[in-house]
């Protein structure tokens, strides 16, 4: 099994079954229910496949491991090259592990163009794992830009009444971003002869073309993250998207911004990331404090809980930043606690969204009458949400605050102020949709979760739980990368490259 | 083995309890509870003896829970002397709650939630205080913020309760987000959270300074202060005490439990735990003797006006605890914990009291509509004598020892803030004996004041319920002489060990021993002051009350409303943060950024596509100008750097 291409076996399972799917026939029923298998059992296989990935991963090397390379288009130095390490092999296992939850939920919600959703979903999947494995430039930008075209699908096929504004808001913002990158990509491509990221991450640029591409990479990964004021697509594209669309597009598809400043931004541009770094801890905090503060004021939702995402992933930005162990590996967690659950918040809202057909917030209340399984998921993932220790979100909160703690006081405190802000907004959504009377007349029949609804949330509890406490045995793959990451980063910044002069250290 | 199933069958009980309830019916969900509960009640005294009684300390290490760089946290169990007393006292008094509850909430629907809840409140609680490190503390002491947010949530219909819950919640969240910036900075000092590790390197950074805010300080008293912040949330002391009085909104037993043993003295017992710390820093225990003292006058001041049953014995508690918390501050951090112990028994003897009167009135919590209803609930009515008792300090009640010993110590301490702390404390003393008995003749004695109706149906409670009061009683009554030599006397320093540090300077209880006869006796007037005022405003003059609040008619509201605390805090903060937020998302995303960006560009180049009339979609003619513009300027960058 070990010479297995096992990283090319995952990312491209899924899209085995996808074509399988298409070539599905019969009545529209049948044809769903025929296609709903076959993507669920596709998904679940390649689950089964990627947590091989992390049994066998050897977590005392920052090597790239898994490694598949072939040549592709030699003339220009492209080749088709994957691997993993302890930064991005975990992000595998986290869209490998959600897709198939998403499959499971759509059969609540999806009940048009069944065939199509799943085949949108499977290439998805391919999309997502390829990006987290591309070792080459050009097949990561593939990847990179290969999710936008589904989740462009997604949101605007199967996606709520302005699904076509907030699908090409979606679109173009992040398109916009990624042109910059790929500009930035050529350059460095051209500089360096190179578009293989291992041999671009030793090569150094000089530090007036870093500040350049480090904007150009900026401009794409700020969309993605998104960091403020970029973010206002993500509010209109969650609104919008079926929940299976959320629960990707915050679960995975924010972590690929992030994703990006680490394999990129860091360590191939690390003066010009040290000069931006108060630039960045600025949006950040901005982001932590605005965006918990209109999450506070809204009356939808999710529009509610895509805002507590920007407001998360603020901290992540955060902690990458600070380029202390604590800081990046506490970023790196928050990313995956994140993803499970935000994920699972959409799915909550998602439950009581497809008995009600709506997410005003004023529609809802006293739900804890007629649905205590709900009630108790609900609250599991609102405590995670907002940080409480033995749940997966203290840890990686509590881990980017202290890393900021070391670097900067007063980034700490400022981003600490987050968390209060994250228990009043996460707190008054619970009480307005949960706690009270039960006075609406149409809530009085509501239906408590089915099974298929506690399938999909009995992982994502256990996961939660298990992250929050033991966290040790997903840090521990963590640290050799990160470890070896801010050595380098630190070897780069003692020997300057061509010129000289780095301006002041961070602002401390 | 026995340690560690003193902890966690709380945890056990809770989880069954909370999942298995429906299987196991409400008899079920109370037995396993009460009985996991009681085993680890019983199991503590064993414990207690080995590790205060005979100085076994001993920490138990479980697994690691988060390492990342050099830092490294691992579940433990740490018990020594201050632990072994938490323990005990936690646990007992939980128990009593948990039986008492079976009797209070026998018509109340959810019966198993309740008795989860309380449980997974307990193991918190026993989580905070066997932590062996800072991470730990702070996981034990936001979950028992969050079970507290639960029980006080736990008739989630009332609105009242919804909002007493976040606020709870919320404000013990502004009190740990000080704390949480005290452990960063811990770390970054001392590069461990491991508690034995920083103790053992306390004294040699006594000098050591902190970049905090661009500001060099003096690094103890900085990180003091912010965990001192964290024990302000915890123990409602003034500025963040606002909590405290709306926890009423919960059950009764579980202001009992929050108000005694549990939630609100772990700030206290964070304070003596971090005793080696706080004793490098003059200015740290400044604060707290001042914060402390200036609490207990606060909360007396209010306490007096109140006419809710439970809200008079709330703003007891967050008095008491400013006792506790001028005794830390003026290094008497065993007499702090000492009151902490016996306050625990006293005040759940007070709180489920006060529930069984509840009960008797068919829920009537109002004083000026009780009175007279002593003939009827005899037990209830000595047992809640027995708890003014010694709550008022008379003496050979078990808060006469602790409270006297803390009046005296800050007396001893010989500080200006000791003093300030000794007078405040002795006016306290009154105020308290004063509205201690303000609240029994206006519930016991007199003329009863209820309608016919509520009279005919008052009726003593349930021996389930009774019988936890006579054991907290008991402890009410004896606690304080039975551990008086141990906690504080001549036994002291072999009891505590090295669980608490005094530095020889500071050692305040010494000097509680050699204090002028006058020192020590003018608590004790002052509280038979205090009762023989409050027997002369309700039971003689029965007018006076009235006319005095006529006369001081601003001192009067003031007090009433609690010195206006929530009406400042929601005009500061509470709207603020609502108008800002509707402010930023229809000003800031709405209008400037979307109408700048996105939704600007693309009118704009609808604009500039409809005076063209060439293109018929501005979204592709949108991407394909983005894709110029951009190579554009990279091409003509490019060229010029290569030039250049």
């Amino acid at each position: 099994m070990s010479d297995w291409p096992l990283l090319t076996l995952v990312t491209f399972l899924p899209l085995v079954g996808a074509a399988f799917i298409l070539t599905i026939r019969g009545d529209e029923a049948a044809m769903a229910v025929n296609a709903r298998n076959v993507a669920l059992l596709t998904s679940l296989a390649t689950f089964v496949l990627s947590l091989a990935l992390w049994i066998k991963f050897d977590s005392t090397t920052p090597a790239f491991q898994f490694v598949e390379k072939a040549d592709w288009l030699p003339a220009l130095n492209i080749s088709y090259h994957m691997g993993i390490d302890g930064i991005s092999m975990l992000f595998v296992i986290l869209s490998t592990f959600l897709t198939p939850l998403c499959i499971i939920q759509s059969a609540g919600s999806i009940t048009v163009r069944v065939k199509e959703y799943m085949i949108a979903f499977l290439v998805l999947e391919t999309m997502m794992v390829g990006m987290f494995c591309a070792l080459d430039f050009v097949l990561f930008y593939f990847f990179f830009e290969g999710v936008l075209i589904p989740m462009f699908i997604i949101i605007g096929v199967w996606g709520g009444a302005r699904r076509v504004y907030a699908a090409f808001k979606f679109f173009l913002y992040t398109l916009v971003g990624s042109v910059l990158m790929l500009i930035a990509m050529l350059a460095m491509a051209f500089h360096a002869g190179t578009f293989d990221i291992p041999s671009l991450m030793a090569f150094r640029f000089p530090f007036d073309l870093q500040r350049w591409l480090w904007l150009a990479f900026f401009a794409s990964f700020a969309v993605k993250v998104p960091m403020w004021p970029f973010h206002t697509w993500l509010p209109d594209a969650h609104v919008e998207a079926p929940t299976g669309g959320s629960v990707i597009l915050a679960g995975v598809l924010l972590k690929m911004g992030a994703y990006g400043f680490l394999r990129f931004s860091l360590p191939m541009l690390p003066e010009a990331s040290v000069f931006f770094t108060p630039f960045v801890y600025t949006l950040s905090i901005v982001a932590v404090i605005y965006t918990s503060l209109v999450a506070l004021a809204q009356e939808d939702m999710k529009k509610l809980i895509a805002y507590s995402s920007v407001a998360h992933m603020g901290f992540v930005t955060i902690g990458i930043f600070t380029l202390t162990p604590q800081g990046l590996e506490g970023a790196l967690f928050q990313m995956l606690s994140h993803g499970v659950v935000s994920g699972a918040l959409f799915l909550c809202v998602g439950v009581v969204y497809d008995r009600m057909h709506t997410r005003e917030i004023a529609r809802y209340g006293g739900l804890v009458n007629r649905m205590p399984l709900y009630a108790f998921t609900f609250m599991v993932f609102t405590l995670a949400s907002v940080g409480l220790p033995g749940t997966s979100g203290f840890v990686g909160e509590f881990l980017v605050l202290m890393g900021a703690f070391k670097v900067n006081t007063w980034v700490s405190l400022l981003a600490a102020t987050g968390v209060v802000l994250g228990a009043a907004y996460m707190l008054y959504l619970y009480r307005r949709v949960v706690f009270g009377k039960l006075v609406r007349d149409d809530l009085k029949s509501i239906l408590d979760m089915n099974t298929r609804e506690i399938v999909v949330f009995a992982p994502l509890i256990l996961v939660v739980i298990w992250m929050g406490v033991y966290p040790h045995a997903v840090l521990k793959t963590m640290h050799v990368s990160v470890g070896t990451l801010i050595e380098r980063h630190q070897a780069a910044l003692a020997n300057p490259p061509v010129v000289a002069a780095v301006k002041g250290e961070s602002a401390r | 083995m026995m340690m560690v199933l003193a902890v966690f069958l709380p945890l056990i009980g809770a989880a069954v309890a909370g999942f298995f309830g429906r299987f196991l019916g409400d008899k079920g969900a109370q037995f396993v509870t009460c009985a996991a509960m009681g085993l680890s009640a019983v199991l503590a005294i064993p414990v207690f003896v080995d590790v205060a009684l005979q100085h076994h300390a001993q920490t138990v290490t479980l697994f690691t829970w988060i390492d990342s760089g050099d830092l490294m946290v691992k579940w433990a169990l740490k018990f020594d002397t201050l632990t072994a007393v938490m323990v005990l006292t936690v646990s007992l008094v939980s128990f009593m709650v948990h039986v008492y509850s079976v009797g209070y909430m026998h018509h109340d629907p959810s019966i198993p939630r309740f008795m989860a809840y309380l449980s997974l409140f307990t193991f918190f609680m026993l989580m905070l205080v066997t932590s062996d490190n800072l991470v730990q503390l702070f996981f034990g002491w936001e979950g028992v913020g969050v079970a507290s947010y639960l029980l006080i949530g736990f008739w989630y219909e009332r609105p009242s309760a919804n909002a007493a819950a976040i606020k709870a919640f919320l404000v013990n969240r502004v009190g740990d987000f000080g704390f949480a910036l005290g452990i960063f900075g811990v770390y970054v000092l001392f590069g461990t959270v491991h508690l034995d590790t920083i103790f053992a390197a306390a004294a040699g950074k006594a000098n050591a300074t902190l970049l905090f805010l661009g500001w060099e300080l003096p690094a103890m008293t900085t990180l003091c202060l912010l965990l001192f912040i964290g024990a302000m949330g915890k123990s409602a002391q003034l500025g963040l005490h606002t909590w405290l009085p709306d926890a009423m909104e919960g059950p009764t037993p579980v202001s009992a439990l929050i108000h005694a043993a549990t939630m609100v003295t772990a700030g206290v017992f964070m304070v003596a735990r971090l005793s080696p710390l706080f004793e490098q820093s003059e200015t740290a225990l400044m604060v707290v003797t001042i914060v402390g003292a200036t609490t207990a006058l606060f909360a007396a001041t209010v306490g007096c006006v109140q006419n809710d049953i439970k809200r008079v014995i709330a703003y007891s508690t967050c008095s008491q605890l400013g006792y506790m918390f001028f005794a830390c501050g003026v290094s008497a951090y065993s007499a702090g914990i000492f009151h902490l112990m016996t306050h625990a028994f006293f005040k759940a003897l007070l709180f489920l009291g006060a529930g069984s009167v509840i009960h008797a009135m068919s829920d009537e919590q109002d004083i000026r509509r009780m009175g007279g209803i002593w003939k009827h609930v005899k037990v209830t009515w000595i047992l809640m004598w027995i708890g003014n008792l010694a709550l008022a300090g008379v003496p050979f009640f078990a808060g006469y020892f602790s409270k006297d010993l803390i009046l005296e110590a800050a007396y001893g301490a010989n500080s200006l803030v000791g003093q300030y702390s000794f007078w405040v404390g002795s006016l306290v003393a009154f105020l308290t004996a004063f509205y201690s008995w303000r609240l029994l003749i206006l519930t016991f004695h007199g003329k009863p004041r209820a309608d016919d109706h509520v009279m005919a149906h008052v009726h003593e409670s349930p021996p389930v319920m009774i019988v936890p009061l006579i054991v907290l009683a008991i402890g009410a009554i004896f606690s304080g002489a039975v551990a008086y030599e141990m906690f504080v006397g001549h036994d002291r320093e072999a009891f505590w060990g090295t669980a608490i540090l005094v530095l020889k300077a500071h050692d305040s209880v010494e000097a509680a021993h050699h204090v002028p006869q006058w020192v020590k006796l003018l608590p004790v007037v002052a509280a038979v002051a205090g009762i023989v005022m409050a027997y002369i405003f309700y039971m003689l003059a029965t007018g006076l009350p009235k006319a005095m609040a006529t006369a001081f008619r601003p001192f009067y509201l003031f007090f009433l409303n609690k010195w206006y605390f929530d009406e400042l805090y929601d005009f500061l903060f509470v709207r603020p943060a609502f108008w800002l937020g509707r402010g930023l998302w229809k000003g800031g995303d709405g209008a400037v950024i979307d109408g700048c960006g996105p939704d600007g560009i693309a009118a704009i180049t609808r604009d500039v596509a409809r005076r063209f009339g060439r293109m018929q979609t501005g979204f592709v003619y949108h991407y394909a100008f983005a894709m110029i513009v951009g190579a554009a300027v990279f091409v003509t960058w490019y060229m010029f750097n290569r030039v250049g």
